[in-house]
């Protein structure tokens, strides 16, 4: 049996993340991550790679606050680049009624968060960005979120890791784990078994099998979001663009593809850790950015993907504490948008092991927000 | 009324359409070509009027009456071609053609999606001038092009030396042939001869025929470089030690063939790697069966068997999916099939053995030599993440981007694995392989645009 002082479920961003800032903070540190499969493999490193704080509920926005201050220092960080790049990003808007929602999303995120983000009109629009399809009325411009490639981030979260002499054990399959008196007991299918203080469930689409095993579960849903690539063209569209009533988001990389997603998900098995894209997604995709971006029509898609990722009812996730479990902290959940996030959520998650305390507000994705009433009013 | 869609109008698939037809069934046949008969009986476009001996060679009588029973099937099936299937999920086939998409959902799938070159790369493989030799020979036998006035065959497999043939009879001499297998490991072919004299005898022909002409035949050779400005200008090759530089115009370059088996892995059928000629091959039973009930396989797309195989496989896929249909089947014929089938393993088993894939070639590939040429990445680099530690091409898909280009690695997922395989030192079905994914063919955005 391995003894540990703190033991992490999950190699995603999350995981890792919080393992590279627990290794940093505190060298001396016995640390093991465990990983399914290879650190990154999942959503953490098919996911479209926005790394944006606009349009974010306002909860969230200390927490992507602090993780865009990682952000900005992460080749340093990870030892690797990235393409992370601030190239900005657009929503567009196509009907007169959809600028106020923008506006406000503008308001909230300069005058209460300090963000460079605008409001353009059509003219300006299309001035700045004349490949946009003619009738956008106008969009929000902000101008300092940015994108960086996820297949590269979460394999380099993986390596930074284990550079930290952090004991990272890929294709290592939880079977079970549990609680008893001061320490926790994790036992993987291949029948190691370790112990530790602490227990971090960063794990992601499927924590909420860790957390159930502490009597909290949620109700998250696993979701394929689906995207797809076209092959090189000139490099012509610097922001990460969407509209604000078309299911279609994309984004060009530096060396040509366009990275595409958004509408219906892939469909999803988690129990087999397989996703199968849809290819009527596919072609739904193809349609509509050909509407916001006509260019695109003599674009070819060379392939479409898809990832597992837990989503929760409230759209927000489960970060914080454990109600039942003193020692245990989750980071899971993420509904779609925890790219950005994950170094803060790892900063987050490191206070917590070490302190139980975080300087970052995170009430909002308090897990006992799901908890049955009567257990809410008992510790109320 | 049962939704019977058959992918591949080549051999394979011509001859199930031919028995469902005669169980008095209506498949659906998806064909990229504009004309069936698939790669190797591929027809010449309108206005060209080469003769079918010119054509196919000893191989004519095959190809007509091939052609001759497809033709006859016209009005009784539902024949697409220029038709492209792009995608497949959960019993529905998604085609594209003409600049428009659409979806067909079937009851019964029969794929016989045919195959592609197998290429090692070699420096200088992406200049111009340098072809598949597959592509070489289809541009010969659809529209009379050849790579050059003096062009080089370099690779492995009888394919090389029925293409010099093919090009001597269409009055261009190749600057040689230059094979990667020993003549003495040729030798074992011999072995074949009991199980089909015909074929090993025409092989023999084509090897004196280029004796006859002059042509350089050099067996055992380890290709050095594709030389050029930027052009084709030279090969260059190793042989006992010795370098050489051989003047040529033009390549074809190929080891063999592939199976092209990305809509059944989008089907869900199980693979296994074939440690025989180091591939992942689709799971099937000897008629074709896959255990998904609603798919069969046949064909090249299967596992390479060659043409006269493909007509089988055909046949009993097609039988076999009329049978678990409850339609009658005449037991007599698929027993003689089953039993041309196996007698055509043991020559195709000679076949390999006699031209196997050169993968040792992989491990002593410069660093520079590009392995991925859809994103123009090197044997170098993939050994370089190997060394970051990438265990699979999975990983090394996720940290190089082979196999994240237009061809998803068909044509460089094999050159792959033995790269990563070797600078892993592990086990070739260790690194798994690179999964497809839909769309297995570009798909333009165009064409998706105006039929929504």
């Amino acid at each position: 049996m391995s003894v540990y002082d703190t033991i992490i479920i999950g190699g995603g961003i999350m995981g890792c993340s919080t393992a590279l800032h627990l290794a940093r903070a505190a060298p001396r540190m016995k640390i093991a991550l465990l990983e399914r499969g290879l650190c990154g493999a999942q959503a953490s490193g098919v996911n479209f790679g926005n790394v944006r704080s606009n349009g974010r509920p306002v909860s969230q926005m200390p927490l992507s606050l602090r993780s865009r201050e990682i952000w900005s220092r992460i080749t340093e960080l990870l030892g690797v680049d990235c393409e992370y790049e601030r190239t900005g990003a657009l929503k567009i808007a196509f009907r007169d009624e959809d600028l106020a929602v923008l506006e406000g999303h503008v308001r909230d995120a300069r005058d209460g968060f300090g963000l460079a983000v605008e409001m353009l009109g059509s003219a300006g629009l299309r001035q700045l960005f004349p490949w946009i399809a003619s009738g956008a009325v106008g969009a929000r411009h902000s101008l300092d979120d940015g994108v960086a490639n996820p297949r590269l981030v979460a394999a380099a979260f993986g390596a930074a890791t284990r550079r930290h002499g952090v004991d990272v054990r890929e294709n290592f399959a939880v079977a079970s784990v549990s609680h008893s008196g001061a320490a926790f007991s994790v036992v993987g299918e291949g029948g190691a078994a370790l112990v530790a203080r602490s227990l971090v469930n960063c794990a992601g689409a499927w924590g909420n099998l860790v957390a159930s095993s502490f009597g909290e579960a949620v109700p998250m849903q696993a979701l394929g979001p689906q995207m797809g690539v076209t092959e090189p063209l000139p490099f012509f569209i610097l922001p990460s663009t969407s509209t604000v009533n078309s299911p279609i988001y994309f984004r060009q990389v530096r060396r040509g593809n366009i990275v595409f997603g958004g509408g219906p998900r892939a469909e999803v098995r988690p129990d087999l850790v397989r996703h199968y894209s849809l290819p009527e997604n596919t072609a739904r995709h193809a349609a509509l950015l050909r509407s916001v971006a006509p260019a695109l029509k003599s674009a070819r898609v060379i392939r479409a993907w898809s990832g597992i990722e837990g989503y929760l009812p409230d759209s927000l996730p489960i970060l914080g504490p454990s109600a039942t479990t003193p020692g245990l902290v989750h980071g899971f959940g993420f509904c779609g948008s925890g790219f950005q996030l994950g170094p803060g959520v790892g900063a987050v998650l490191a206070e917590l092991v070490l302190g139980g305390a975080t300087t970052t507000p995170i009430a909002a994705f308090d897990i006992r927000r799901f908890a049955p009433a009567a257990a809410q009013e008992t510790r109320a | 009324m049962t939704t019977i869609v058959i992918v591949g109008a080549g051999p394979a698939g011509v001859r199930a359409a031919e028995c469902l037809v005669a169980a008095g069934c209506r498949p659906i046949i998806l064909d990229e070509n504009d004309r069936s008969g698939g790669q190797i009986y591929r027809r010449q476009p309108p206005g060209f009027v080469r003769s079918a001996q010119t054509l196919y060679g000893t191989e004519a009588a095959k190809a007509e009456a091939l052609h001759r029973s497809f033709d006859t099937l016209a009005g009784k099936v539902d024949y697409r071609p220029g038709t492209i299937a792009w995608g497949l999920h959960a019993g529905v086939i998604h085609t594209v053609k003409a600049g428009r998409v659409d979806r067909i959902a079937f009851d019964r799938l029969i794929l016989a999606t045919g195959a592609t070159d197998r290429i090692m790369p070699v420096a200088g493989w992406t200049r111009p001038g340098v072809f598949s030799m597959g592509g070489a020979q289809i541009a010969l036998k659809f529209q009379g092009c050849v790579p050059g006035r003096r062009p080089a065959l370099v690779g492995t497999g009888p394919l090389l030396y029925l293409l010099a043939n093919q090009y001597l009879k269409a009055g261009v001499t190749p600057a040689g042939v230059f094979d990667t297998t020993p003549f003495r490991r040729q030798l074992r072919l011999v072995g074949g001869l009991a199980w089909d004299p015909r074929t090993l005898l025409i092989g023999l022909r084509y090897r004196l025929e280029l004796v006859r002409w002059g042509v350089p035949v050099r067996c055992g050779i380890d290709p050095l470089a594709i030389e050029g400005d930027p052009a084709v200008t030279g090969f260059v090759y190793a042989k006992s030690g010795k370098r050489h530089v051989i003047a040529c115009d033009g390549v074809a370059l190929g080891h063999g063939l592939r199976s092209e088996t990305q809509l059944a892995e989008l089907a869900g059928v199980s693979f296994a790697f074939d440690r025989r000629t180091r591939q992942w091959l689709p799971q099937r039973d000897e008629e074709g069966r896959t255990p998904l009930g609603t798919v069969y396989l046949a064909g090249d797309g299967a596992g390479i068997g060659g043409a006269d195989v493909a007509e089988i496989e055909g046949k009993l896929a097609a039988w076999a999916l009329l049978h678990d249909l409850n339609a009658a089947v005449d037991d007599g014929e698929r027993t003689r099939a089953l039993r041309q089938l196996r007698r055509a393993a043991r020559f195709r088993a000679a076949l390999d053995a006699g031209f196997p894939w050169p993968h040792d070639i992989a491990a002593r590939l410069d660093d520079g030599v590009v392995v991925c040429r859809c994103e123009t990445l090197t044997a170098g680099e993939l050994r370089r993440v190997a060394a970051e530690g990438a265990p699979d091409l999975g990983r090394a898909k996720a940290l190089s981007r082979i196999g994240m280009g237009r061809c998803q690695g068909r044509y460089c997922g094999s050159a792959c694995a033995e790269i990563l395989s070797a600078a892993l030192g592990c086990d070739i079905a260790d690194v798994g392989r690179l999964r497809p994914q839909a769309p297995t063919k570009p798909l333009h955005v165009d064409d998706v645009e105006a039929s929504l």
